[in-house]
C-alpha cells in the first residue's frame, strides 16, 4: 500500500513537468501578441512595447522563458501576470471560491444522486423509479446554460428567494443556486449509475446470503449492497471532482462567481502564460490527487482489491 | 481609439476598449423623488488590467475608475461634450504652440496636499518615460523634449521634457514641438492627470491604492470583486458629487449584470447584453437609456495591396459603400443599437458634419453596380471582410455581405479571426486581403481625433496604407489654425477629401443602450458611454 502510494506520487513529477511545458508552449503558440493587445485597437508605441516585452521576459527564447518560469516555480514564485500582480495572489483569490462551490455541488450530487439512485434501484419498475428516470433524463438533456438562466430568472428575478447573481463569492450561502446548477448534471449521472449498480447487485448471492442469515434490512442495504455498488460511482465522482475544481466557466459566468474557471478563461484571453500555467499546474495536481484517492477508495470499498 | 466592443461580453473584451474622460449628451428619465447625497450607487465594471495609474489606463475597466479618482486641467461637459475648465483657471496661447496654464487655487489631493503646477509637470514627465512602462506614454509626444525622454532608439538622455517649465505654484508653461491648436482638448484625457508628491516614491503602492484629486476618493479594491470609492468633501470641481460614492462591481458577463440590474442589485450598467437589446426598453420602461456615443464602425480597405491601390478602385469602394443598406441592417440585425453613418466623424462630436460622405453612404443598388463596373470591378469579383469572431460582429458582417451580394452580385464573405488580438495582429502586419472591420472610439470629442489619427499618411492607426497629400495638407493647416474653431473647420475640409478616395466605408455610429435600477435617478450618459457620475442621485 505504502509503496503503491509512493510510486503514484513519484509518477506525478514527470506528469507535472510535462503538462506545464505543454501548456506553456500552447499559450505561447496562440496567435497575437499579448503585450501589443494592451493598446487595444491603437497602434502600440514601439519603444514602450519593447520595454514592456523586455520587462516581462518575452524577448527571450521560449525555452529560456520556460526554464526561468520553472526555476522560479520551484522556489514557490508563480510569476506575475500582465497587470503586474503576482499569479499566486490570483490563485489564492479564485481557489477558495472554487473549492467551496465544487464541494457544495459535490455534496449535492452525492447526497441526492446516490439517494435517488438507491431508492430507484430498490424499487425497480415502480413509480419512483420511473419518476427518477424522467427527472434524470430531463437534467441530462437540458444544457447547463439553459438551466442556469431558468434558475436565475425564476428564483432570482421572479421569486426573489436569492439574488440573481452571487454578490460576494466568498459567502457560501450565496453559492446555493450555482452549486445546484453545477451539481445537477452530475447528479443525474450519479443517480443513473447508482440505480443500475444497485439493481444489478440486489440479485447477487451475497445479498441473498445476508438476507437469509437474518440481517436487518438497513444493514443489508447499507453495509453490503450499497458499499459494493459504489465502485463505478466512485470512479465517476473522482473524475468529476477534478472537473468541478477546474472551474465551470459557463456557470461561473451566469452567476458572476469569481472562481478558477473565469480566472483561467480571462488569462487565456489575455494570453498570460504565467497565470495559465500556474492554474493548470495546480489543477493537474488536483486531478492526480483525485485519481489516487479514487484508487485507494476501491480497496476500502472492496476488500478483494489490494495494492502491493 | 479603437472601437471595440463595449457591447461584447466583458470577458471577451479583455484587451480592447480604450477609453477617455467624460463627454457628451444623452437621455435618461424616470420620475424624480428626493435623493440622499450620502448614499452610494453601484456600477457594472470589469477588473482593471493595469495598476490604477492615470497614464497606464487605456481600457474601460481601469479608465472609468481613474477618471473619477483624478481630475485634470479640463474635462468635457457630459451634457454637450464641450470642453470645460477644471483644475485649470485658464489655458492661454498666442501661437498654438506655447501654452501658459494657470491653475485655480485651493484644489487638494485626497491626502490633503495641494494640487500645484509641479504635480502636473512631474506626472507628465513620469508618464512619458519608457522606464515607467506606462501604456499611454505616447500621449505626451506633442511636448517639446519628448524625444529625449522617450527616444525611438537608445537610452533616454533625460527624464524631464524641456517643453515643460514650472513658473510658480499655480503657473506652468507647455511648449509643443509643433503646432497643435486643439492641444487643450487632449488635456481632458486621463493621462494628463496630476499626481501627488507621494506617488513618485512608491508608484506601485499608489497603483493599488491611488490618491487623486477627483470627485471621488479611493476606499478599497478587492480584486475581481469591487472597487469602492466615496465622495471627496474637499473637491473643488464644477461637478460636485450629488451622491456618496461609486462602487464599481466587477462582472464577467453583461448578462449577469443585467439580471442584477433588474432586481436592483446593481444600479447602473454599462451596456445591456445583446440578448436583451430587443426587450430592455420594455423591461426597464423609463429607466432604459438609448444615447449617442462618439464611436463609429467602418469597413477599411487594404490600399497597400496592388489590387486596391489604383485610383480607379476608389470608385469600387464608393460602389460597395452604396451597396450596403445601412437603415435595414441597423434596424433588424443590430436591433436599433446603431445609427446609420453619413460621415467619418461620429455624431455628437465637435465638428461633426452630417452627410460628409454624401451620396456614397446612401443605399442605391443600381448606382452601386455602375460604380463598381466603372472602377473595373472588385478584384476576383470576391470581397473578404476580416473581423474578430469574439466581438459579436459576425451577424452584421454577414448582413453587410448579403446586402453587397444582392445589390451588386459581388461575392462577399466574412473572414473571422478567432479573437481580437489575432485580428489586430493581421491588420497591423498588413496581411489582409481586401477589407476588414475597423472603427474608432473618440479619445476626445473633437473631429480631429477621428481624422488626423486615422487617415493621415503614416498615422499610427492608419491601417489602410491610405495616403492623400490633399488630406494631409488640410490636416496640417487645421493643426496650425489660430483657434479650435478654425481647427474644426479645417478638419471638416480634410474630411471632405475622404469621399474621393474612400479608404474606409463608414457604416454606423455606436449608441449606449443601457439602463438603471429603481434606486437611482438623473442618470445621463455622455458620448464616451459613461454616465455623468457625479450627477447620479440615489433615492432617499
Amino acid at each position: 500500500m505504502g509503496r503503491f502510494v509512493a510510486r503514484r506520487l513519484l509518477q506525478m513529477i514527470p506528469v507535472f513537468f510535462g503538462t506545464t511545458a505543454l501548456i506553456f508552449y500552447m499559450v505561447h503558440a496562440l496567435p497575437g501578441d499579448p503585450v501589443a493587445a494592451m493598446w487595444g485597437d491603437k497602434a502600440p508605441d514601439p519603444v514602450q512595447l519593447a520595454a514592456l516585452r523586455h520587462q516581462l521576459g518575452f524577448d527571450k527564447p521560449l525555452v529560456q522563458q520556460y526554464l526561468d518560469y520553472m526555476g522560479k516555480l520551484l522556489t514557490g514564485d508563480f510569476g506575475t501576470g500582465l497587470d503586474g500582480r503576482p499569479v499566486i495572489d490570483k490563485i489564492t483569490e479564485a481557489l477558495p471560491v472554487t473549492i467551496r462551490l465544487a464541494l457544495f455541488a459535490f455534496a449535492i450530487e452525492i447526497v441526492l444522486g446516490v439517494g435517488i439512485g438507491l431508492f430507484a434501484g430498490l424499487r425497480r419498475g415502480k413509480l419512483f423509479d420511473k419518476g427518477a428516470l424522467v427527472f434524470t433524463l430531463l437534467l441530462i438533456s437540458i444544457p447547463v446554460p439553459v438551466l442556469g438562466f431558468i434558475f436565475q430568472t425564476v428564483f432570482g428575478n421572479n421569486l426573489k428567494w436569492v439574488t440573481p447573481t452571487v454578490q460576494d463569492s466568498n459567502d457560501i450561502t450565496q453559492l446555493v443556486l450555482p452549486a445546484v446548477v453545477l451539481g445537477s448534471l452530475s447528479l443525474a449521472y450519479v443517480a443513473r449509475l447508482t440505480r443500475t449498480s444497485i439493481a444489478e447487485n440486489i440479485k447477487a448471492d451475497y445479498v441473498r446470503t445476508a438476507v437469509a442469515k437474518g440481517l436487518p434490512r438497513r444493514k443489508v442495504i447499507g453495509t453490503h449492497l450499497l458499499r459494493n455498488s459504489m465502485i463505478p460511482v466512485v470512479t465517476f465522482l473522482g473524475t468529476d471532482l477534478g472537473a468541478l475544481m477546474g472551474g465551470a466557466i459557463v456557470t461561473e459566468g451566469i452567476f458572476n462567481v469569481k472562481g478558477v474557471g473565469n480566472a483561467l478563461f480571462h488569462a487565456i484571453n489575455l494570453k498570460e502564460g504565467a497565470t495559465v500555467s500556474g492554474f493548470v499546474a495546480f489543477l493537474v495536481l488536483v486531478y492526480l490527487a483525485a485519481g489516487l484517492i479514487v484508487d485507494l477508495l476501491y480497496a476500502v470499498l472492496d476488500p478483494r482489491i489490494r495494492y502491493a | 481609439m479603437p472601437v471595440a466592443a463595449r457591447s461584447r461580453l466583458v470577458l471577451a473584451a479583455a484587451s480592447s476598449v480604450v477609453l477617455v474622460a467624460t463627454g457628451c449628451s444623452s437621455s435618461g428619465g424616470g420620475g424624480s423623488s428626493s435623493s440622499d447625497a450620502s448614499k452610494t450607487f453601484s456600477y457594472q465594471s470589469n477588473e482593471p488590467q493595469n495598476p490604477l495609474q492615470p497614464a497606464n489606463a487605456n481600457e474601460v475597466g481601469g479608465g472609468r475608475i481613474i477618471q473619477n479618482l483624478f481630475k485634470g486641467l479640463v474635462d468635457y461637459d457630459p451634457t454637450n461634450a464641450k470642453i470645460r475648465m477644471q483644475v485649470a483657471d485658464k489655458i492661454e496661447t498666442s501661437d498654438s504652440q506655447a501654452f501658459t496654464v494657470t491653475l485655480k487655487d485651493g484644489w487638494k489631493f485626497h491626502d490633503g496636499t495641494p494640487v500645484h503646477a509641479k504635480n502636473f509637470v512631474d506626472a507628465w514627465n513620469w508618464g512619458a518615460s519608457p522606464t515607467n512602462n506606462q501604456i499611454n506614454s505616447s500621449w505626451f509626444s506633442d511636448i517639446e523634449g519628448y524625444q529625449d525622454v522617450h527616444p525611438a532608439s537608445g537610452k533616454p538622455t533625460t527624464d524631464k521634457m524641456s517643453g515643460l517649465a514650472v513658473t510658480d505654484d499655480l503657473h506652468f508653461t507647455v511648449k509643443l514641438s509643433h503646432k497643435v491648436s486643439y492641444f487643450e482638448y487632449k488635456l481632458g484625457y486621463i493621462a494628463f492627470s496630476p499626481l501627488p508628491d507621494g506617488f513618485f516614491k512608491d508608484p506601485t503602492g499608489y497603483g493599488q491604492k491611488p490618491v487623486g484629486n477627483g470627485p471621488y476618493q479611493f476606499v478599497s479594491w478587492s480584486h475581481n470583486s469591487q472597487v469602492v470609492t466615496k465622495a471627496f468633501p474637499d473637491y473643488q470641481g464644477v461637478d460636485k458629487p450629488k451622491n456618496g460614492g461609486i462602487v464599481f462591481k466587477m462582472y464577467t458577463t453583461s448578462e449577469a449584470a443585467y439580471a442584477d440590474l433588474q432586481s436592483n442589485n446593481l444600479d447602473v450598467m454599462d451596456q445591456v447584453p445583446p440578448s436583451a437589446l430587443a426587450t430592455y426598453k420594455n423591461d426597464l420602461g423609463d429607466r432604459a437609456v438609448d444615447a449617442p456615443q462618439g464611436a463609429i464602425q467602418n469597413i477599411g480597405f487594404t490600399l497597400y495591396q496592388a489590387d486596391w491601390s489604383s485610383p480607379d478602385k476608389a470608385k469600387v469602394r464608393q460602389g460597395l459603400s452604396m451597396a450596403i443598406d445601412r437603415d435595414t441592417i441597423t434596424k433588424t440585425v443590430l436591433q436599433g443599437s446603431r445609427k446609420p453613418a453619413s460621415a467619418w466623424v461620429a455624431e455628437g462630436v465637435e465638428g461633426y458634419k452630417e452627410g460628409a460622405c454624401g451620396d456614397f453612404c446612401k443605399f442605391d443598388a443600381a448606382k452601386a453596380k455602375q460604380l463598381i463596373q466603372d472602377g473595373g470591378g472588385v478584384p476576383g469579383n470576391k470581397l473578404l471582410i476580416t473581423y474578430n469572431a469574439d466581438g459579436g460582429h459576425k451577424e452584421w458582417v454577414d448582413a453587410v455581405c448579403n446586402s453587397i451580394r444582392q445589390s451588386t452580385g459581388v461575392d462577399c464573405l466574412g473572414d473571422p479571426k478567432p479573437d481580437f488580438k489575432t485580428a489586430r495582429a493581421a491588420i497591423t502586419a498588413h496581411q489582409l486581403d481586401g477589407a476588414f472591420r475597423t472603427g474608432w472610439v473618440q479619445d476626445y470629442p473633437l473631429n480631429a481625433n477621428f481624422l488626423a489619427d486615422v487617415y493621415r499618411t503614416g498615422a499610427a492607426s492608419n491601417d489602410f496604407g491610405y495616403s492623400n497629400p490633399q488630406f494631409d495638407d488640410a490636416a496640417t493647416k487645421a493643426d496650425e489654425a489660430p483657434s479650435v474653431a478654425d481647427t474644426v473647420t479645417g478638419y471638416q475640409q480634410a474630411e471632405a477629401v475622404l469621399p474621393s478616395g474612400m479608404p474606409a466605408i463608414p457604416l454606423w455610429y455606436y449608441r449606449t443602450n443601457s439602463g438603471y435600477s429603481s434606486k437611482v435617478q438623473n442618470v445621463k450618459f455622455d458620448s464616451f458611454g459613461n454616465p455623468a457620475w457625479t450627477q447620479v442621485e440615489v433615492k432617499g
